[in-house]
């Protein structure tokens, strides 16, 4: 019996190896192959027919756990060239664009730039979406001295590499530094508990930023307790916050967590309003969080259903061509063409330095995501965007400006905060109940998306809807994975 | 730490004790009958959530054009969704047996324990290809409410219905065991099977009834889990699974009542843990407790050697 019970715990110890390597390699979960409804996944090479284009290098997850990343963004980025092209061009040029694939892969990443920019002779570089990735072709592109322009990766080192590598989205402890600022002024939150997951470095980065600024402007941290990714059970630790009182409780997790965890907080009692990042952003938070989650709030890039002028326009166009809704990955591939376009524009050439130096210079770029300062570490100044959950739906709150520029170290300046604007538009899912997984702004932002929004999951698992929302769902997963 | 605190810390370590211990049951009586540990166990839980989840699903779910739904959420939606994954896990559970396990029986043990990871890699993976890895919300099969509270910690009659729901199981399990024919069968297999098959007991169908019962108990835990984290996923047996196997191990294998043991010691020291607020350690300290228990103990702590196996 000793024996066996040995050679049994041996196995054991084998088995939990070979299990651990089989959880790290759950994917994250995208919509799959029902991403690719427009586009083609795979290499597209668009080569320019006139040697007097202007090449724009592109490279992104087109194949691969990360597909619907790349193709949202190829979809904002060629919306945006023919927009551009239709009105002239740049300079006098045509923009075209080469695409490579990087299968979501890091050594991919850097083969496609260094094709790019070796074989294709890009002018300049737009890519990736994943943080990782970026750093990767970052890496080329800045020893080649040639411009790159990531979208959307949000990871601070991303824009570190070197000189060339700018970005198009706010970096990850700027939305930190919203939400305490949010929690403070606009939630008249005096103390507050923070629920972080350990395992990424994403939410670590959000809640320290989210720390600093809360003490920073007078409020107190009562308590901070950790989970890990795939956690079920958060009780334990809920109850230990929820006995420190704390008006709000910070969770800067991903979404499935932070519906479990809101479950549970109003099981226990808590009845504040929780907080998260764009991690939570994803029509599976309600899904699983449902009516728990009414009453909290999460900060986002963009808001598509929005009444400014600049958007309505960008998400008519959108529908327009691939009978969609754009997500945040679209808006910010849009964004990032139209501001290598105003750099390109500005530098007067194609030359890689001055325009390099434009990028840099960029100061009150109106963009469909908001108002783009670079700062000198090249990333962009601009306002995030605060939604409230109410009976599934994610409903805009207000927008919230860097202060002074410097971002989680804020000054005494109050944070600008645009009035809350009537949001939801009528348009928005008739009879969506619940249940309906319509977290996401974009998947309600039209009534076409909205079918999807009232069948329940069963009937219609949410990636298979029309509505591009599985992308914006997977676009904060991509943080985690960073080095 | 007040007394309030005290009791929901109390309330959370029994509530998840009772959800590994539905899990280790289905580990314990394979042991105890066939000496295998069946790593799949975790995943025919998984596949019954994900019963009960389409069950659950096409019976609240609001019929778009009348909006109303063929059963609201109520007790007895959550019955046919539990029967249904019941139902659904233990044709699964003997199949699995019939075309993965049975043909290893005379093989070395070692054999049969590597087919059982192979099976529980094989339900994951078609798991994720059928229906995706994105994890699903679990519908609402009942309202949860407050049915009363103890010492100002409101207790919701979910789980009033886990705590009963969990007992008759373990209950009717025991009685099945020691009290009916089937039962008795069992435990003859489980001292000898050549000797039992000479008695003229039909061992493949005493082990596929096993089965029945385990994989069934499985689903019932599936169901409970998902109802109490109302999100369904491919990875979802995993850990749980992990858990309820220590659990079983801690109790001593192969030993009914005390896998339950087992699974409350674990429930309530990864509460305790967390209450004593290092969060981050849950996990560790469920496998450390595995280890100093098979240190003071190797055959667990209800476990008596070989004799009275399940």
């Amino acid at each position: 019996m000793r024996t066996t019970l040995r050679a049994l715990f041996l196995i054991l110890g084998a088995t939990l190896a070979l299990w651990t390597s089989g959880c790290t390699q759950n994917p994250p979960t995208t919509g799959g192959p029902s991403g690719a409804t427009s586009g083609s996944p795979g290499t597209t090479t668009q080569t320019s027919a006139a040697t007097g284009d202007i090449k724009i290098g592109c490279y992104f997850s087109m194949t691969g756990g990360t597909a619907t990343f790349g193709e949202s963004s190829m979809n904002g980025i060629r919306l945006a060239i023919d927009e551009i092209n239709a009105k002239g061009g740049v300079l006098g040029r045509k923009l075209s664009y080469q695409l490579e694939d990087t299968q979501g892969a890091q050594d991919k990443a850097a083969l496609a730039v260094q094709k790019l920019i070796n074989q294709a002779n890009v002018d300049v570089i737009i890519g990736e979406v994943a943080s990782s990735s970026s750093i990767a072709g970052g890496n080329i592109a800045q020893n080649s001295g040639v411009p790159m322009l990531s979208p959307s990766s949000t990871n601070e080192k991303v824009t570190k590499v070197g000189n060339f590598i700018f970005r198009a989205c706010f970096i990850d402890p700027f939305q930190g530094f919203v939400m305490a600022r949010f929690a403070k002024d606009n939630l008249k939150a005096k103390t507050a508990a923070i629920l972080t997951d350990k395992q990424s470095d994403y939410a670590i980065g959000l809640a320290k930023a989210f720390r600093g600024t809360f003490e920073q402007d007078g409020g107190k941290i009562v308590g901070e307790e950790f989970y890990i990714q795939n956690d079920t059970d958060f009780k334990g630790q809920l109850t230990r916050l929820k006995q420190l009182n704390p008006d709000v409780i910070f969770v800067p997790g991903y979404y499935t967590e932070a519906g479990l965890v809101a479950q549970q907080a109003r099981e226990l009692g808590f009845k504040g309003p929780l907080l998260g990042g764009d991690g939570w952003d994803s029509p599976k938070l309600t899904e699983v969080g449902g009516e728990a989650l009414n009453d909290s709030y999460f900060s986002v890039h963009v808001d598509v259903e929005s009444s400014v002028p600049k958007v309505q326009e960008f998400v008519k166009a959108y529908q327009a061509k691939y009978s969609a809704n754009p997500d945040t990955l679209a808006v910010l591939g849009y964004d990032s063409v139209y501001l290598m376009a105003d750099a390109l524009t500005r530098a007067g050439s194609t030359d890689k330095a001055k325009v390099r130096d434009a990028l840099a210079s960029t100061r009150g770029f109106q963009g469909v995501s908001g108002t783009i300062t670079m700062n000198a570490d090249r990333d962009p100044v601009k306002e995030a965007v605060v939604v409230a959950i109410k009976d599934g739906k994610a409903v805009f709150v207000t927008s919230i400006k860097p202060a002074g520029g410097d971002i989680g170290t804020g000054g005494d300046t109050a944070p600008a905060t645009t009035a809350p604007s009537p949001a939801p538009t009528g348009a928005a899912s008739p009879g969506a109940d619940a249940a309906s997984p319509a977290a996401s702004p974009a998947a309600d932002a039209s009534p076409a998306a909205s079918p999807a929004a009232d069948a329940s999951p069963a009937a219609s698992p949410a990636d298979a809807s029309p509505a591009a929302s599985p992308a914006a769902t997977e676009a904060p997963a991509a943080s985690p994975g960073t080095p | 730490m007040d007394s309030a605190t005290f009791v929901q810390h109390s309330v959370n370590g029994l509530q998840l004790g009772l959800m590994y211990a539905l899990i280790a049951l289905g580990y314990t009586m394979v042991y105890g009958i066939l000496r295998l540990i069946n790593f799949a166990h975790g995943d025919v839980f998984m596949v019954g959530a994900y019963a009960a989840y389409f069950v659950g699903t096409a019976l609240t779910q609001k019929n778009p054009a009348t909006g109303a739904a063929l059963m609201g959420p109520g007790m007895a939606t959550a019955m046919i969704a539990l029967v249904a994954a019941m139902a659904v896990c233990a044709l699964l559970g003997v199949t699995i047996e019939r075309f993965a396990y049975r043909p290893l029986r005379s093989a070395p043990r070692i054999a049969a324990l590597i087919t059982a990871i192979g099976v529980s890699f094989l339900l994951e993976n078609l798991c994720v290809v059928m229906l995706g890895a994105t994890p699903r919300g679990f519908p609402t099969l009942i309202h949860k409410h407050d049915v009363f509270s103890v010492a100002g910690v409101p207790i919701s009659n979910y789980q009033v219905m886990l705590f009963i729901l969990s007992l008759l199981l373990m209950g009717a399990l025991q009685y099945i065991v020691q009290h009916t024919m089937v039962g008795k069968a069992m435990r003859a297999v489980s001292f000898d099977q050549d000797a039992a098959r000479l008695m003229g007991i039909n061992v493949n169908a005493v082990i596929a009834w096993t089965f029945v019962i385990g994989s069934a108990l499985a689903a019932a835990a599936g169901m409970l889990y998902a109802m109490n984290y109302p999100k369904v996923e491919p990875y979802m047996g995993i850990f749980p699974g992990l858990k309820a196997f220590v659990a079983a191990v801690v109790g001593g294998i192969g030993n009914i009542p005390g896998a339950v043991a087992g699974a409350l010691i674990m429930g309530f020291a990864e509460t305790l843990v967390i209450a004593l607020g290092y969060s981050t350690y849950r996990d560790a300290v469920a496998f450390a407790l595995l280890i100093v228990i098979l240190f003071i103990r190797p055959t667990g702590i209800l476990g008596k050697g070989l004799v009275e196996k399940v």
